[in-house]
């Protein structure tokens, strides 16, 4: 048995492919998913972060000190395209001054991954780590994302309808475990595909004339629910059908071939690309004005300097196309009832858009 | 026998009761200090709504809104609970169909809301912070000895008001701190304070929606005349005060209960009730979810506040 115990900071249930592929390339160390997000979390996280830091790097802090505490003495982070690109050095020195002894395996150091310095490091953890099995096992993790990220969509056009309460929620942890237990491409393929057709016989009770949100906003507050505080599913409870582009698969795979066609959409908009998702997200709300949607909603943890750049844009658009757009603005401590009173508001709003446009039409 | 409708706006700061009849027209109205105790309050103020009522008035519907609307809403078994950015478009259409924008400042909180033929087709609310909100407004008055109801009139009486930091309350503050000890006159700056606090309100929920009138400005804050002046000279637009602005959450939320109303009356009568809430700390994993329980004559009728099913255990 080895003497590593590699642990990772949480977002929302993509812990389920990281244990997966970490557990497969390191066979000798131990993979320990960090305990689950819970006020604790952020309350650890915020007391150790600069205050005006981003809530997002708070949440990892947190989960990392909590993994930590449990024992972990090797933590995975990635990186990214705005000051999540400076998290693991900040929150290295933040955890060295804490007193706790771990090794840190960045992906992203300086905006960019050295896959040299990567296979060194991962040399180091398992001596007998392998390139080959790397990459089979690199290409099942994208594939569960992708599959997950799929059944994400469909969950979220279809929970606020479920006639059986907690069915979608329940049939995907099933999924989820079963996903983690897979030895072979073809068997999580065919996985993919039983549960697919599982959720979509789910039973519903979907109006004809249902609403429907798009949701756009800033990665980690949008992908991990406890951080919008469930905003999602508060929001599908009310009978609303949500749409979400933002998730892993775009953000690693996809986005880099689409943003130039985005960026020419939303040409009358804006010219230049504005740092990390500023500009998918208006090009997002773009469509959503032209698709016939409802309305948008808009998340963002305070001080998201991308965002915070969007957000005059987003209201220009949905101002120019009469879209309704709630913006959100969440903290470590943001109170539940307030978000509640905008939710309420939001959906009465639609409600009386609904009626006055039936109204119109019928006379 | 004649139908009528409660609403009750329960705020932060103060309780707001109307009861209105089938069109509308004000029957009874009161407005007090919730002092932290919403329960207590609403048991005043529905004595005193009864006291103006005749005795020919059956209540047929109980709305409530505001931020304790839930547990009122339960206490008074109302048939309907909304927030209060509907009741008060509800309220502010009925008597002015054709309003475009609502101002509202609160106590704690400051909405916009945009209508369009009657329509809400946006609004905004403040976020995070009570910067620009009545709360502001009379802590600062107490700061400077002037009395919040003499407040509007002293700022009136200004030639030239200072300037004052509008962005952020904590700026605001240390700004009039200033301004007073170099010895600028108290209206000066009592009218730079009205006016700080209408352009905090447009930055930071109007964010550059287009304001249209007629413009109708509610709240508790719109009786204040030296706000309501500044935001005549800042949007160049009349501004309509309602002399019943302050109730305008209650009478719509009094409204929407007529809607829905069925056919049981409400008796109005809680001094045999005892309601009460208990909270407690959930001690089932670290999230230590605030639960509070509801009961009414010693029994429980409602749970709230957990994240789980865990916390559902007394």
């Amino acid at each position: 048995m080895s003497k590593y115990k590699i642990s990772f900071p949480h977002m929302a249930d993509y812990y389920v492919p990281v244990r997966y592929l970490l557990s497969h390339l390191m066979e000798d160390a131990e993979i320990m998913v960090a305990p689950p997000i819970t006020s604790k979390t952020i309350e650890l996280g915020s007391k150790y972060s600069p205050d005006f830091l981003c809530t997002p790097f708070k949440y990892t802090l947190g989960t990392i000190i909590e993994a930590l505490e449990c024992g972990a003495n090797v933590i995975v982070q990635a990186g990214g395209g705005c000051r999540y690109g400076y998290y693991s050095e900040l929150q290295i020195e933040i955890l060295k001054e804490l007193g706790y002894d771990f090794t840190y395996l960045n992906l992203v150091s300086c905006g960019k991954t050295d896959i040299k310095k990567i296979y060194q490091m991962a040399k180091k953890l398992n001596p007998h780590f392998s390139v080959l099995k790397a990459c089979y096992y690199g290409f099942i993790t994208i594939k569960m994302v992708k599959y997950m990220d799929q059944i994400d969509h469909i969950i979220r056009e279809n929970i606020g309808f479920e006639v059986k309460e907690n069915s979608f929620i329940h049939l995907k942890q099933e999924m989820l475990e079963h996903f983690s237990q897979v030895k072979t491409y073809r068997e999580l393929f065919s996985l993919y595909h039983q549960y697919k057709k599982k959720f979509l016989n789910l039973e519903i009770k979907k109006p004809k004339d249902y609403f429907k949100v798009g949701m756009i906003g800033e990665l980690y507050t949008i992908m991990e629910p406890f951080a919008n505080y469930q905003l999602e599913y508060e929001l599908a409870k009310f009978g609303i059908a949500i749409k979400r582009y933002t998730n892993v698969q775009y953000l690693l795979f996809e986005k880099k071939h689409e943003i130039k066609k985005l960026l020419r959409q939303t040409s009358d908009y804006i010219k230049y690309k504005m740092g990390a998702d500023a500009s998918d997200n208006i090009a997002r709300a773009k469509y959503f004005c032209t698709h016939h949607y409802d309305g948008i909603i808009h998340i963002k943890s305070s001080f998201c300097t991308p965002e915070i750049g969007a957000m005059p844009v987003i209201s220009k658009v949905c101002s120019d196309y009469q879209v309704p757009v709630l913006f959100f603005s969440f903290d470590a401590n943001t109170s539940e009832v307030g978000i509640r009173t905008r939710i309420e508001a939001f959906y009465d709003m639609l409600e009386m858009r609904r009626e006055y446009e039936k109204s119109i039409s019928r006379n | 026998m004649k139908k009528a409708y409660l609403g009750i706006d329960i705020g932060s700061i103060s309780t707001k009761g109307v009861v209105i009849d089938s069109d509308y027209h004000l029957l009874a109205s009161d407005y007090i200090w919730t002092e932290g105790d919403p329960v207590q309050a609403v048991r005043t103020l529905i004595d005193s709504l009864k006291e103006q009522l005749s005795d020919d008035i059956e209540i047929h519907g109980i709305g409530t809104t505001g931020s304790a609307r839930k547990l009122i809403g339960l206490m008074l078994d109302a048939n309907v609970v909304k927030n209060e950015i509907t009741a008060h478009a509800v309220g502010t259409k009925a008597f002015y169909p054709d309003v475009r924008t609502i101002l509202e400042i609160g106590g704690q909180d400051s909405k916009m809301i945009l209508l369009n033929h009657g329509v809400v087709v946006d609004y905004a609310m403040n976020t995070l912070c009570a910067a620009g909100t009545g709360a502001f407004l009379s802590s600062q008055a107490k700061r400077l000895g002037v009395p919040i109801e003499e407040f509007g009139k002293l700022a009136l009486t200004s030639k030239h008001p200072v300037k004052i930091a509008a962005r952020c309350t904590v700026f605001a503050e240390s700004d009039l701190i200033h301004k007073a000890q170099v010895g600028y006159p108290k209206e000066d700056i009592v009218a730079g304070l009205c006016r700080s606090i209408v352009l905090n309100y447009l930055n930071n929920v109007g964010k550059g929606k287009k304001i249209m009138g007629p413009v109708v400005f509610q709240g508790g804050v719109s009786k204040n005349i030296g706000v309501v002046k500044q935001f005549e000279e800042v949007l160049k637009e009349p501004i309509i005060v309602d002399p019943n602005s302050h109730l305008m959450g209650a009478i719509g939320i009094a409204i929407l209960s007529s809607k829905q109303a069925r056919d049981n009356i409400y008796p109005l009568e809680f001094k045999n009730i005892t309601f009460e809430t208990k909270g407690r700390e959930c001690e089932h994993c670290s999230n230590h979810c605030e639960i509070l329980n509801i009961y009414k004559n010693q029994k429980l009728i409602d749970t709230w506040g957990n994240k789980c099913p865990r916390g559902l255990q007394v």
